[in-house]
């Protein structure tokens, strides 16, 4: 039974093939499992994917690597929930590509911070953090409201969300310029926009052009409000 | 295990002396100029992070300063510029001595592994500060930057295997059991934690193929295990050459390298969910990834065991030689980190340490006073080597080093010790009401001063490591040119078949 280990240590191509075997083991028990049973992501009723506008936003967020300051995981502890909101369930984050839980607070949880202020309060804090709250570290991102929103390849990106797993029409596609448009600006008309993205938060903008702050404020407001705890369809969730 | 393996661990003493070998030592050399120069890269910009921490006006309010893209600069230049580099660079030179063989595949090929990785890391680092990002954490490169990456590390594969499979010893010395399971296994993990669709073949931008939950676990599984092989493995595999080069004594036990290898590299494939305890990552998962952590403190303290008691006999070398006081050091600083990694595994101590500065202090003891400590060691032993001086410039001012960066390890866990469980603990409070007892803004204020501390460790170590690329500078210029004094092996003491 017992390999002299000697003839490994003198074999490359065998310490090669063994060792592969070794490294392989842990990660397929812990992780195909997890594509494969089917509790993993629970069915609940609310979660779409993001709306054009809020997808960019999106992108914006995890181009200046606000993740590495603000998580978007509620853990099921008592203090987390009193102070953040229902912890998070993984339906949450299921069109999050890539997910953005983060690891470390600097700054406190975003994963309800939707609807917590208003989309006035986010455009001041972002521009200067210190302004509304005074022992702030977070950086100042006042470029965000003088950088048009790139939307040459908002199609693109959906059609790439799409294809990795995200139920995108094709409506939703052919109208992504239009919902997008709709949602920056308050005086549109948002019914198609609210038709295939129930609660998306209308941000005031500047009234020229789209900009990228305008984007990252529509995610932010969305963050957590997806789910509906108190809805009877969702009683398996509440705590 | 025959008695006269465990005294001579590669193989046995040569009765004779053998014809030796014409080793690549042009591409060493190159990697450990490289790994000097990012590890100050590396310090410099922890610094200037440290101060936006403590200062947030230092900021700037400009793209390119801000905390979240300087952020993977720092990660990426002192996990891959300078652990890689530093790692290309010793295992290049270990595989060829232990192997007695020039590297596999020409200079050519040696050449372009280090011009391809160093395009890389710069690249990445432009690529940061310019807003490209994964945005996942010591994997933001995107996908071309990761394809690009692929093709290095295979070339990097095939010249260390390439030289195992035409040495001329029997056996494959311990240390390159290290870097083999190092390479392969950052092969595996970087392919799959960076499965992404890229928008268009001329974009930049790419979405990950998983999403949320399973997104997550790749992640941790990737994350974890950059720590466990890339900055555990690779610099175990230096460990294992440079303490019982410099100590001139014997691996202190050949069975004890044997199991803790296997082990350790079957156990810490296991131990990512513990990133992700509390979530929604389903349970049985996170218990897997908790037990497993807690195992892993074996096979990590077997590994500490081993190298610490190489020195046994020959201790009195730590008051001469300083590049073996930061080796042993280094171990001694692996052994703490792999311990408080464990209990900070465990769950209900994570539901404190977790999203806290403890994470940050946990990380550092293991990055300064692990990685950068054996690397330094390796340095301080590997510049008079390859220059062909005679010693170092100056052993005071290595020893100077010594205890400026120490100092300086020892301000920043400690501070980061205890804004990270003041952290946890003011999140928890209750007050007598039964209300949460302090605002998330209040516990940012308390740990302000603490900021400071670890700003200035930073400080500390960054001024140590100026100190020894000065030394290193002097070293090279000095025009002392004969060879360096060979202490004769006692017999059969032949600790790397050299």
């Amino acid at each position: 039974m017992f390999i002299r280990h000697e003839t490994i240590e003198k074999n490359a191509f065998i310490f090669l093939v063994l060792t592969l075997i070794t490294v392989a083991i842990g990660g397929l028990v812990e992780v195909v499992p997890l594509f494969t049973i089917e509790t993993t992501v629970e069915h609940v009723q609310g979660v779409r994917p993001y709306s054009p506008l809020e997808q960019r936003g999106r992108d914006i967020y995890v181009r200046e690597g606000c993740y590495l300051c603000h998580s978007q995981m509620i853990r099921a502890l008592r203090d987390e929930v009193e102070r953040y909101g229902h912890y998070s369930i993984a339906a949450e984050s299921m069109y999050d590509h890539p997910f953005q839980w983060g690891s470390k607070r600097i700054g406190p949880d975003l994963a309800r911070v939707g609807g917590k202020y208003s989309s006035e309060w986010h455009y001041a804090h972002l521009i200067n953090a210190q302004s509304v709250v005074p022992e702030s570290l977070m950086p100042h991102y006042a470029f965000l409201a003088e950088t048009p929103l790139d939307t040459s390849d908002l199609q693109a990106r959906l059609r790439t969300l799409r294809a990795v797993g995200v139920p995108y029409t094709d409506d939703d596609i052919a109208n992504a310029m239009a919902d997008l448009n709709a949602q920056a600006n308050p005086d549109a008309d948002s019914a198609a926009l609210l038709k295939r993205y129930p609660k998306a938060v209308t941000v005031p903008g500047n009234g020229r052009a789209v900009t990228e702050m305008d984007a990252l404020v529509a995610y932010l407001q969305v963050l957590g409000t997806m789910v509906d705890f108190a809805d009877p369809a969702n009683e398996h969730l509440q705590q | 295990m025959s008695d006269t393996m465990v005294t001579a661990p590669a193989g046995f003493a040569p009765a004779t002396r053998l014809p030796a070998v014409d080793y690549n030592e042009a591409v060493v050399k190159k990697f450990v100029i490289a790994a000097v120069f990012w590890g100050v890269v590396a310090f410099l910009v922890g610094v200037y992070l440290a101060t936006e921490l403590a200062w947030p006006q230092f900021n700037l309010g400009l793209a390119f300063t801000n905390f979240g893209r300087l952020r993977p600069v720092h990660t990426s230049a002192g996990i891959f510029a300078f652990g890689g580099s530093a790692l290309f660079g010793t295992s290049f030179y270990v595989v060829q001595r232990t192997c007695r063989a020039r590297l596999f595949g020409g200079d050519a090929l040696a050449n372009f592994v280090f011009w391809g990785y160093q395009f890389f890391i710069v690249m990445a680092a432009l690529s940061y500060v310019m807003g490209f990002s994964q945005g996942q954490e010591y994997a933001e490169p995107e996908w071309h930057l990761d394809l690009l990456l692929t093709v290095v590390w295979v070339a990097y594969a095939v010249i260390f295997i390439g030289t195992l499979m035409k040495r001329q010893e029997p056996h494959i010395y311990v240390a390159n059991w290290f870097y083999l399971a190092f390479i392969l296994t950052v092969a595996v993990l970087h392919i799959g934690n960076n499965i992404a669709l890229p928008v268009s073949v001329f974009s930049a931008k790419s979405y990950q193929a998983a999403s949320g939950v399973q997104n997550a676990m790749i992640q941790w599984w990737y994350g974890h295990n950059a720590v466990g092989f890339f900055l555990t493995a690779g610099f175990l595999g230096m460990m294992y050459y440079f303490i019982p080069k410099a100590a001139n004594r014997p691996v202190y036990s050949y069975r004890l390298s044997i199991v803790h290898f296997w082990s350790l590299i079957f156990l810490y494939i296991w131990a990512g969910p513990h990133h992700l305890h509390w979530t929604a990552l389903p349970d049985w998962t996170q218990t897997l990834g908790m037990a497993f952590s807690v195992m892993l403190w074996m096979p990590s303290w077997g590994g500490m065991i081993n190298g610490m008691m190489t020195l046994s006999g020959a201790w009195d070398k730590l008051r001469t030689d300083p590049g073996l006081r930061f080796s042993v050091t280094a171990v001694g600083f692996y052994g703490m980190a792999t311990f408080e990694g464990p209990v900070m595994s465990i769950r209900d101590v994570n539901a404190l340490s977790h999203y806290t500065d403890w994470g940050i202090g946990h990380v550092h003891s293991g990055a300064l006073g692990w990685v950068a400590f054996i690397t330094f060691g390796a340095l301080y032993y590997l510049v008079p080597v390859l220059w062909k001086r005679s010693g170092l410039y100056s052993n005071r001012l290595a020893s100077w080093h010594y205890w400026i960066a120490t100092l300086g390890i020892v301000f920043y866990i400690s501070s980061m010790w205890v804004a990270g469980i003041m952290q946890g603990l003011m999140w928890r409070a209750y007050d007598a009401f039964g209300f949460l007892q302090y605002s998330f803004a209040e516990s940012v204020v308390a740990v302000h001063p603490y900021y400071v501390i670890r700003m200035m460790g930073g400080v500390l170590f960054l001024s140590g490591a100026l100190i020894m690329v000065y030394n290193f500078i002097q070293t090279v210029r000095s025009p002392d040119t004969a060879p360096r004094a060979v202490t004769p092996l006692p017999a059969g003491l032949a600790v790397a078949g050299e």
